[in-house]
């Protein structure tokens, strides 16, 4: 009953709406051998840089590679843990400061498991996937953004 | 043998070059397709640094092929991309 479909694009352009990640979760409730979901969501900081605030990222990416990447993530965290599902969502393009830029829903029969899986998989988007973010501040300069 | 090494290493190809993040400021282009007669990724790297100088500054990772490579890493491929730190999330 796993969930694997063929590898397609995690990107959608803009923020992700509360409005889709309500309506993801609406479309589990068919699946009724899950007993536990778990959620990541990203959102835009208005991080204040030596006096100027951060009003919007701007995303870009290597798509092709960040699609392969996002394919090898999935993969490895099916093999690690007792999924049910999992969906990525990443912005491109311009989030503002509030939004959410990126969304990561995965699903198990079991709590422990959607935990561990959960931080699994968004520690390895920020470290192996070629995501870029423009951070433009108010007076619209910008700065490119980091991961820690 | 000799003259067919010879003919191989003259052979220039034509290779796509993406650029990502903050070295689009540097380059002011995202792509270029150059023309290269070398063998290696560092040998590339030395004539993307004589044409963007600050370039070499930066700190970037050599994707060919999306697939991560070091400077001593063969050219096979048509396409390289070169990726400064990643900011997903």
């Amino acid at each position: 009953m796993k969930d694997k479909k063929p590898m397609k694009s995690v990107f959608k352009e803009g923020a992700i709406t509360s409005e889709f990640i309500g309506n993801s979760i609406y479309k589990h409730q068919t699946k009724t051998s899950i007993g536990a979901h778990n959620i990541f969501l990203g959102q835009v900081r208005a991080d204040d840089i030596d006096g100027k605030i951060v009003s919007a990222i701007e995303y870009t990416a290597y798509e092709d590679m960040a699609n392969q990447k996002f394919h090898e993530i999935r993969e490895s965290a099916f093999e690690k843990f007792d999924l049910t599902c999992m969906h990525i969502y990443h912005s491109l393009g311009t989030v503002k400061a509030g939004e959410i830029c990126l969304f990561v829903f995965v699903s198990s029969p079991r709590r422990k498991v959607v935990f561990e899986a959960l931080e699994y998989i968004v520690e390895a988007i920020k470290a192996d996937v070629p995501v870029f973010g423009k951070e433009i501040f108010e007076d619209e300069s910008h700065q490119w953004k980091v991961n820690s | 043998m000799s003259t067919h090494k010879l003919n191989i290493k003259l052979l220039k190809m034509n290779i796509t070059i993406k650029y990502f993040g903050q070295l689009t400021d540097i380059t002011q282009l995202e792509e270029e397709t150059l023309e290269f007669g070398g063998t290696y990724v560092y040998e590339l790297l030395e004539t993307l640094y004589r044409k963007y100088n600050t370039l070499k500054t930066k700190d970037f990772q050599v994707a060919q092929n999306q697939e991560l490579v070091n400077e001593n890493t063969k050219i096979t491929g048509q396409e390289i991309a070169l990726l400064p730190p990643f900011a997903g999330g």
